[in-house]
């Protein structure tokens, strides 16, 4: 017991407290006041109101710290896969678009390893390839991660074989398979995990099964862009415009988000798992936004201005994954919810704490 | 009642199911440790959960098999319960085998499979624990197990089932509180029993099978007394697939945003200088 002083332990006390009892017992034939509370009283009861014993009925999700990490990096690479594919098509810049295919097939091959270090039994990643099952997201994710990557190996295996020798027709061939596969199979890869998580059984993911994959797939854009230009693509305005937008969307969902007042939604607006969604608000919506919108009107501080909206969409969106793999987390232990219980039930009395302190 | 060793003369590809009766349970928990012996489960310890006689909590990875322990309040004269003493409700929780199964819908690696008796097999040598049946579950039935990295749920005992043996954990009760048999006849049994409960006054007993969610029905079915909230029993269980259509929708809409704004960014400003 927290407030019991040193006085409430002498023996003379105790056996007041006895006397006390025997009093009010052979007085009324009952004691009915609270004399000593067991730690944790009053116990949870199994009621229309209040479920089982309070217990929450859905499981927990079980993913690892790691599975947030792969939700950014897949989401980064599915878009250096896009913008890769299509920046030297639309426009002349070969560097930029050499760097983002490369930095797309790093990223698919840390997204692999990263998921499949997730997995209970990670030697037995491939039995995710046994099967093709358009009603699991899960399966659907394995299949164009696995198509995105040799897409995204094909391509920088084509760049590889053209400083060899220029234009040969394997490197033709492996390029246009490559840049089909990256775009067509970016577009998935980049925002699937919205879907993966938003059709689940978990009450805050589920609530935003529309906003999760929009979200996720902007964030996933906006970091494309800062990894992009942190290594040293600050100089056109391509980036810079598509790093708007992505921002001027995640200002928008983020509103969308604080405008909605659902109760599904608490995690995400309480605690650790809402401050981290209200930073990723923050560092993926206005900021960047501002610094972008400022770096269009100075050429001596561009670069810096630039560095630092990419640094806070990255931030921003890391923010993102884990402060909602972690918001699930929390929800899953709603017991109300799922059972369809409302707030107002009757729940364990606040009063716990003041019937402590009667007791000193 | 069938002797000890009878085949229960059902063949694979007649759908079976399990009716658990919480008015005939006496909370033995005899299911739970039939459950455990016979599919080698490992023990959860000696933990006490402090609320009721209850100490196995709910089901998880290493119980398939949980007995709820309901303190009713005190309603003197119903189901023959002394005015002064409140009264207990059992009832022996399980998978509940869905109609439409989200853990088996969700599953990327086809572990999860539906037998020939119509209920849902977790199989443990396909497992690769990505644990996403585990949120995909409406009932919060399937665990991943982190020490050995697969999930885990009820059988079904298909094994003894398709040795014409019925499940352990129905073999094991005593008071046929958990019955076995094919679905049909056993939701059958449940509407007679259910007239029985009521003709003896007993007017909160109901029978809980969702047909009318998106799960489509249960083959674990439940004869319950009061609200299923109680029994942690969720009223309206959808089944997670559901949600896809608008979701796919939505990334569709997003991804084609996404490659609009890279087209039309390196078209505008693609060109350095």
């Amino acid at each position: 017991m927290r407030d019991v002083d040193q006085n409430s332990q002498r023996p003379d006390f105790r056996e007041r407290r006895l006397d006390e009892i025997r009093r009010r017992a052979s007085a009324i034939g009952t004691v009915s006041e609270p004399g000593i509370r067991p730690a944790g009283s009053p116990f949870p009861k199994a009621s229309p109101q209040t479920g089982y014993y309070q217990q929450p009925l859905l499981k927990e999700p079980q993913w690892t710290s790691l599975v947030p990490l792969y939700f950014f990096v897949g989401g980064a690479s599915g878009c250096l896969g896009v913008i890769g594919s299509l920046a030297d098509l639309l426009g002349a810049d070969h560097e930029l678009a050499r760097r983002a295919r490369h930095m797309a097939t790093a990223g698919s091959a840390v997204s692999s390893v990263l998921l499949i270090a997730d997995l209970g039994r990670p030697s037995r990643f491939l039995n995710m390839l046994r099967v093709f099952k358009p009603q699991s997201a899960m399966s659907v994710g394995s299949w164009v991660l696995s198509g995105f990557g040799a897409s995204a190996a094909a391509s920088t295996l084509a760049d590889m074989l053209d400083t060899q020798r220029d234009g040969s027709k394997v490197s033709t061939f492996l390029r246009a398979v490559g840049r089909t596969g990256c775009t067509v199979l970016g577009m998935p890869f980049h925002n699937y995990t919205g879907v993966l998580i938003g059709a689940s059984v978990v009450p805050a993911w589920n609530n935003r099964i529309r906003s999760l994959p929009r979200e996720f797939g902007m964030s996933g854009l906006q970091s494309a862009v800062g990894l992009l230009e942190l290594t040293g693509e600050t100089e056109g305005n391509a980036l810079n415009a598509i790093g708007l937008v992505a921002a001027a969307f995640e200002t928008w969902e983020g509103l969308a988000l604080l405008r909605t007042e659902d109760r599904e939604l608490a995690p995400t607006k309480q605690g650790t798992t809402g401050a981290l969604i209200h930073a990723a608000g923050i560092l993926s919506g206005p900021v960047p936004m501002a610094f972008r919108i400022a770096s269009l009107f100075t050429r001596k501080r561009q670069r810096r201005l630039r560095q630092a909206a990419a640094i806070s969409g990255i931030v921003g969106s890391l923010c993102l994954r884990y402060g909602w793999v972690g918001a699930g987390k929390v929800s899953a232990r709603n017991w109300k919810i799922p059972l369809g219980i409302s707030e107002r039930g009757p729940v364990r009395s606040s009063s716990e704490s003041s019937t402590d302190a009667e007791l000193t | 009642m069938s002797g000890a060793t009878d085949h229960t003369g059902i063949q694979p590809g007649e759908v079976t199911a399990f009716l658990t009766d919480s008015t005939l349970c006496i909370g033995c928990k005899a299911c739970e440790v039939a459950c455990k012996e016979w599919n080698d489960i490992s023990a959860d310890g000696y933990d006490y959960t402090g609320w009721s006689y209850d100490n196995t909590g709910v089901l998880g990875h290493s119980t398939w098999r949980h007995v709820k322990f309901v303190e009713g309040q005190i309603t003197p004269g119903v189901g023959g319960n002394s005015a002064q003493q409140l009264s207990w409700e059992f009832s022996s929780d399980v998978c509940k085998h869905c109609e439409v199964a989200g853990c088996l819908e969700a599953c990327p690696t086809g572990s999860l499979v539906r037998t020939e008796f119509g209920g849902i097999y977790l199989q443990p040598d396909i497992c690769n624990g990505c644990a996403y049946c585990v949120i995909s579950c409406p009932f919060g039935v399937v665990q991943k197990n982190e020490d050995d990295g697969r999930a885990f749920k009820c059988t079904f005992c298909t094994d003894r089932q398709k040795e014409g043996l019925m499940p352990a954990c129905a073999k094991a009760c005593p008071t046929e509180s958990i019955k076995f048999g094919r679905v049909e006849e056993l939701r059958a049994d449940a509407e007679l029993r259910l007239a029985t409960l009521k003709a003896r006054g007993m007017s909160d007993a109901r029978i809980y099978d969702p047909t009318d969610t998106s799960v489509k029905g249960i083959h674990s079915l439940f004869i319950i007394r009061g609200e299923p909230e109680t029994y942690n029993l969720p009223p309206k269980p959808e089944v997670p697939t559901i949600y896809l259509k608008e979701g796919w929708t939505s990334a569709a809409v997003e991804a084609v945003a996404m490659v609009g704004a890279v087209v039309a960014s390196f078209l505008f400003w693609g060109r350095k200088g």
